[in-house]
C-alpha cells in the first residue's frame, strides 16, 4: 500500500491507505481528525469542505494521491489555536448552529471568503456560501455571524 | 417517606451505572424519580452506590464537587433543538444554581429512572420525539431541581444550626440574613446531610415566573461552542482500536430480497472480512471503510420483485381521487356535528383536492453507529446519535439475545433527527454485523445514496376538503378527507380545534405501496395544515373576505390561537398593500403551541420561481424556556418548510426510487433564503409547549395564500417546483 505524506494544520503526517482514497476518509478515519465531515461524497454539501493552500475544497472529491509535496491542508481543527477565530467567535454569538454537523464545512468556506475579500456584502457572502447545505435552516444565523466577523474585520482594519 | 422499590433493578443495570459515576468526583445528590428518595453518596464510595443503585429506582439528576462544579444530566437526545440547554436550565433555576458553574453531561440511557412522561400512563419513554421535551419534563425538573435546593438548605441549616426558613440562596449560595453569612453550594459539600423527609414541591413552592434568572433569559446553548471547532462529537466520529467498517447494499426497491452473484469475488478482495446477507440487503465488513465502500460498489445482486413493484408515484393520483371519490368511509379520526345534514342545507358548497408528494429526511449526518460486542457476546457497547425509542436499548438486545441492562447506550449528538433517527433501523443492523465480528467495534456507515434511496419518506398523500357555508358566508361544516398510507403519518394535524366550525368530519383511507415510511418533521400537519389553510384562502377569495378577517371570525373562541393572528397580522403590517409584484400569505398552525405566519412572496412568470421574502411569526409556546432557542427553531422551521415546499420530491418508478444524493434530492441553498423570518413570542406563564414542528407546516400554506392573492392561481400539489408553477400560470 502506497504511502503519503501530507502537511495538515502545520504538521506533517504519513498515512498508507490504498491510492484513490479520498482525502476525506484519511483525515477521518485513517488520522482521526474528525472535525470534517461527510455528508455526500459528490461535493454536493459542502460539509467536507477545508482548505488546500487557503483554497475552500471539498475533500470526499480529492483523490489523496493527488494532494501535491508542499501543499498545505487546513482543516476546522487547524484554523485557529484556541477557537478564536473571528468567524468561531461570531458563530457562537450569533448562536449558529443547530445539530451543528455542517458547521465546520461553513465555517471553513466563510473563512476562505473573508480571506480573499474582507469585507463582503450580502449578495457575495450568499453566492460565496451557496455550494454548503444546512438542513437545520441556519443560513440566516451563518449569514449573521460571517456579517459579524466581517465588521469586525472592518473595526480592526 | 415512601420508598419505591425497583424491581427490575440488578446487578448488571447497577455496575453500568456505577460506571457511570466512578470517573466523578465529589458527591452525587440522587433524588427519587417520583421525588421520595434522597441520598447522599461520595462518588468515589462505589460500593455504597451500588448498594443504594440496587435497592432502589434513583435519579441523579446532579452531582455537586467542593469547587462549586455542578454537573447536570440530560435525559435528551441533542439534535439541535437545544435539549442540552432548556432540561439543565429548567433543573438549575429550582436549584439556584450559578450557571457559569454548570456542566451538561448525557444522562445514563435508562428509561425507569431518566424517562420522562410517556404515552401511556405509568410508563417511562426517552424518546425524544414530538417536539415533547421540554413540555414532558418541564415539571420533573422543576421539582427535582427544588428538592436539591432544598438538601443544600437542610445542609446548610444542620451545619449552622439554624431554623431552614431563615435560609435563602442566590446562585449557588446559601445566605443566612440574620447572622449576615453566606456559603457556596461547593463549600456545602462536606457538610451535605439529608433531611428526614422532601417537600413535594409543586406550584405555589416552586419559584414564581417573576422570580426566574434564568427561565425566560438569553442563555447561549451549553453546546454551541464546541460545534465551531470540530470537536463536537457525533457518532460517525467514533473510532476505536480495531474498529472494522460494515456498509450495506439495500437496492433502490424497498421490500425486495437480494441474491448475490459473486460472493466468492467479493470475499477474495484484499481487506475484505465478511459478507452478511439481510432479507432486504448484502452486508459488506472490511478492514477500512474505502475498502467496504469499493466492495459494495462491486456487489452482483440479483434483487426480487417487491410490493412496490410496478408502482409509479406521479401516476397513483388519479387512484387516489378515486378512493377519496368513494361513497364508503374511511377510519374516522374526528367527527363532530353532522356534516352531511350541514352540507345538504348548504347555500354553497367548495371542493378541492391537495396533494404532496414523497419527501425525504435528507439529514446532514448519514445515519451510522458503532457496536462493540464483548468477546462472550454477553455484553456490548453502542455509541449512536438516535431519537431513542419505545425500547431504549435501541433493539440492541434482542438481536444479541442477551438482557437490556446488557447494553450500554453511549448517546451521542445527533447531525440532524427530524423524525428519521427515531427508527432504529440503522442501529440493528450494526448490531447484526457487530456481532458477526466481536469482539472488535464496527461502525456502520449509510451513504448518501443509501440514506435516499433507502429513506423512509413522508407519505405522499391526497387530501380532499369538502366545505360548505350558509347564506351568510359563514363556514358550517368542514368535511377532511386523507387518502395516503401510514395512518397518523398522513392523518395527523387535520383537526382543527381553534377553528369554531360547527360540524367537522375527517377520515382517512388506505392504500399501501410497499414504500418506506416514517415521521418527518411535524409528520401529516405538513400536508394537512397546507390543504386546510389554502381552503379558507380559496373560500376568502371567493367571498372577497380577507383572509385574516376570515381566520378572526373562526378563531372567536380560541382566544391564544386568535392573539398570534392579531400579532403577526399587525407585525407583517397586513394591511398595507405590498410593494409590485409581491403579495403576502396567511396561515395558522397548532402543533402544541400555536402559531400564525405570514409570508410574502413575488414570482418570476417566465422561470416559475417563488421567491420567499420575509417570514413573520407570532407564537404562543406557552413559558419559554430559551426565547433565542425558539426563535432558532422558528427559523430553521420556516426554512426546512421552504425547501421542502419549493424543492424536494421523491418519486418512484415501477417501485424503485429515482433520486439518491443531493445532486437529485435538492434542499434549499443560502441564495433563496428570505431576507428575514422574525418571530414574536406571546408572553405566558402556561405549561410550555413544543415549538420545533409548528413553523414546518406553515410555509405550504402561506406561500400557496399570498400566490392566490398575487397570481388569483392556486397551488394545491407539493412541492411547488417551477414547472408546477408555471403550469399553473399558464393553465
Amino acid at each position: 500500500m502506497p504511502t503519503y505524506t501530507l502537511d495538515i494544520n502545520s504538521e506533517t503526517h504519513t498515512v498508507d491507505v490504498a491510492e484513490g482514497t479520498s482525502l476525506l476518509w484519511v483525515l477521518r478515519e485513517h488520522l482521526g481528525l474528525n472535525g470534517t465531515k461527510y455528508g455526500c461524497g459528490i461535493a454536493q454539501c459542502g460539509t467536507c469542505t477545508l482548505h488546500v493552500d487557503y483554497r475552500p475544497m471539498r475533500a470526499c472529491v480529492i483523490p489523496v494521491d493527488t494532494i501535491a509535496d508542499g501543499q498545505k491542508i487546513t482543516t476546522i481543527e487547524g484554523l485557529s489555536t484556541n477557537s478564536d477565530h473571528p468567524l468561531q467567535k461570531a458563530w457562537v454569538e450569533a448562536q449558529a448552529p443547530q445539530c451543528g454537523y455542517c458547521q465546520p464545512g461553513q465555517i471553513m468556506q466563510a473563512a476562505a471568503l473573508l480571506a480573499e475579500n474582507p469585507n463582503p456584502d450580502r449578495e457575495t457572502i450568499k453566492r460565496y456560501m451557496n455550494g454548503v447545505l444546512c438542513r437545520c435552516g441556519t443560513y440566516l444565523r451563518i449569514l449573521e455571524a460571517i456579517e459579524l466577523a466581517a465588521g469586525s474585520n472592518s473595526k480592526t482594519t | 417517606m415512601t420508598i419505591k422499590h425497583n424491581s427490575t433493578s440488578n446487578n448488571s443495570a447497577a455496575v453500568s451505572r456505577r460506571q457511570f459515576l466512578k470517573s466523578s468526583s465529589g458527591v452525587a445528590l440522587f433524588i427519587g424519580a417520583s421525588g421520595l428518595l434522597p441520598q447522599l453518596i461520595s462518588c468515589s464510595n462505589t460500593q455504597k452506590v451500588r448498594k443504594q443503585f440496587e435497592k432502589h429506582s434513583i435519579t441523579a439528576w446532579v452531582q455537586i464537587t467542593e469547587d462549586g462544579q455542578i454537573t447536570i444530566y440530560n435525559p435528551a437526545a441533542e439534535m439541535g433543538q437545544g435539549s442540552m440547554t432548556s432540561l439543565p436550565l429548567i433543573f438549575a433555576e429550582e436549584m439556584d444554581a450559578d450557571w457559569t458553574q454548570v456542566n451538561v453531561a448525557f444522562s445514563p440511557q435508562e428509561a425507569d429512572i431518566y424517562g420522562g412522561e410517556g404515552w401511556a400512563p405509568g410508563t417511562k419513554l426517552m424518546f425524544t420525539v414530538g417536539s415533547r421535551t421540554t413540555k414532558s419534563y418541564y415539571t420533573t425538573m422543576r421539582k427535582a431541581g427544588a428538592q436539591a435546593r432544598y438538601v443544600v438548605l437542610h445542609s446548610a441549616a444542620t451545619h449552622w444550626e439554624v431554623p431552614i426558613d431563615e435560609l435563602t440562596t442566590q446562585e449557588s449560595q446559601v445566605i443566612h440574613e440574620n447572622t449576615n453569612r453566606t456559603i457556596s453550594y461547593g463549600a456545602l459539600v462536606p457538610f451535605l446531610a439529608l433531611p428526614e423527609t422532601l417537600p413535594d414541591f409543586t406550584g405555589e413552592t416552586l419559584k414564581s415566573p417573576e422570580e426566574f434568572r434564568l427561565i425566560g433569559k438569553a442563555i447561549p446553548r451549553t453546546e454551541i461552542p464546541s460545534k465551531v471547532d470540530g470537536t463536537a462529537k457525533f457518532a460517525i466520529d467514533i473510532r476505536l482500536p480495531d474498529m472494522v467498517y460494515g456498509v450495506l447494499e439495500r437496492g433502490n426497491l424497498h421490500g425486495a430480497t437480494p441474491t448475490l452473484t459473486n460472493q466468492s469475488e467479493i470475499l477474495a478482495l484484499p481487506g475484505v472480512l465478511k459478507v452478511v446477507p439481510f432479507d432486504y440487503a448484502i452486508g459488506v465488513v472490511a478492514e477500512t471503510l474505502e475498502t467496504a465502500l469499493a466492495a459494495k460498489k462491486l456487489l452482483k445482486i440479483e434483487w426480487s420483485e417487491a410490493l412496490a413493484s410496478g408502482y409509479n408515484s406521479q401516476e397513483i393520483y388519479p387512484r387516489y381521487e378515486a378512493i377519496a371519490t368513494e361513497t364508503k368511509r374511511g377510519k374516522i379520526v374526528h367527527e363532530q356535528g353532522d356534516v352531511t345534514r350541514a352540507q345538504r342545507s348548504a347555500e354553497k358548497g367548495y371542493t378541492a383536492d391537495f396533494k404532496n408528494d414523497y419527501v425525504c429526511h435528507a439529514q446532514l449526518e448519514p445515519l451510522n453507529a458503532v457496536i462493540q460486542v464483548a468477546e462472550d457476546g454477553k455484553t456490548a457497547d453502542v455509541w449512536v446519535g438516535s431519537q431513542q425509542g419505545r425500547d431504549t436499548k435501541l433493539g440492541v438486545p434482542d438481536i444479541l439475545g442477551v438482557p437490556p441492562e446488557n447494553v450500554t447506550i453511549h448517546l451521542q449528538y445527533l447531525g440532524g433527527g427530524f423524525g428519521r433517527r427515531s427508527m432504529n433501523d440503522f442501529v440493528s443492523e450494526c448490531a447484526v454485523l457487530a456481532k458477526a465480528m466481536a469482539p472488535k467495534p464496527l461502525k456502520l456507515l449509510w451513504t448518501r445514496e443509501d440514506d435516499v434511496t433507502y429513506g423512509a419518506f413522508r407519505p405522499l398523500s391526497l387530501q380532499r376538503l369538502q366545505v360548505s357555508t350558509d347564506a351568510t358566508g359563514k363556514i358550517t361544516s368542514f368535511s377532511h378527507c386523507v387518502v395516503g398510507d401510514g395512518g397518523h403519518l398522513v392523518a395527523s394535524g387535520a383537526r382543527n380545534d381553534h377553528y369554531a366550525i360547527p360540524n367537522q368530519l375527517i377520515e382517512w383511507r388506505e392504500i399501501t405501496h410497499g414504500v418506506r415510511l416514517k415521521h418527518w418533521r411535524s409528520v401529516g400537519h405538513g400536508p394537512n395544515k397546507f390543504a386546510i389553510e389554502a381552503m379558507l384562502d380559496e373560500i376568502a377569495f371567493n367571498q372577497n373576505t380577507d383572509p385574516v378577517a376570515l381566520r378572526r371570525t373562526l378563531m372567536a373562541k380560541s382566544p391564544r390561537a386568535l392573539a398570534t393572528l392579531e400579532k403577526v397580522a399587525e407585525m407583517a403590517q397586513w394591511e398595507a398593500p405590498s410593494q409590485e409584484g409581491r403579495a403576502k400569505g396567511v396561515a395558522f398552525v397548532e402543533h402544541g403551541s400555536l402559531g400564525t405566519g405570514i409570508c410574502e412572496i413575488s414570482v418570476d412568470r417566465n422561470t416559475g420561481i417563488i421567491k420567499v421574502h420575509n417570514f413573520w411569526i407570532a407564537l404562543d409556546a406557552g413559558t419559554v424556556v430559551q426565547p433565542d432557542n425558539v426563535k432558532a427553531q422558528m427559523e430553521g422551521g420556516i426554512l426546512m418548510g421552504m425547501s421542502s415546499v419549493l424543492k424536494e420530491q421523491i418519486t418512484v418508478v415501477d417501485g424503485k426510487v429515482q433520486q439518491s444524493n443531493y445532486h437529485d434530492y435538492q434542499l434549499l441553498r443560502m441564495l433563496e433564503i428570505p431576507d428575514r423570518v422574525e418571530t414574536t413570542i406571546l408572553p405566558s406563564t402556561e405549561h410550555p409547549e413544543g415549538v420545533g414542528e409548528t413553523a414546518t407546516p406553515m410555509v405550504a400554506g402561506a406561500i400557496a395564500n399570498a400566490f392566490l392573492k398575487l397570481t388569483g392561481k392556486r397551488l394545491r400539489h407539493l412541492p411547488f417546483t417551477p414547472e408546477r408553477v408555471l403550469a399553473v400560470l399558464n393553465g
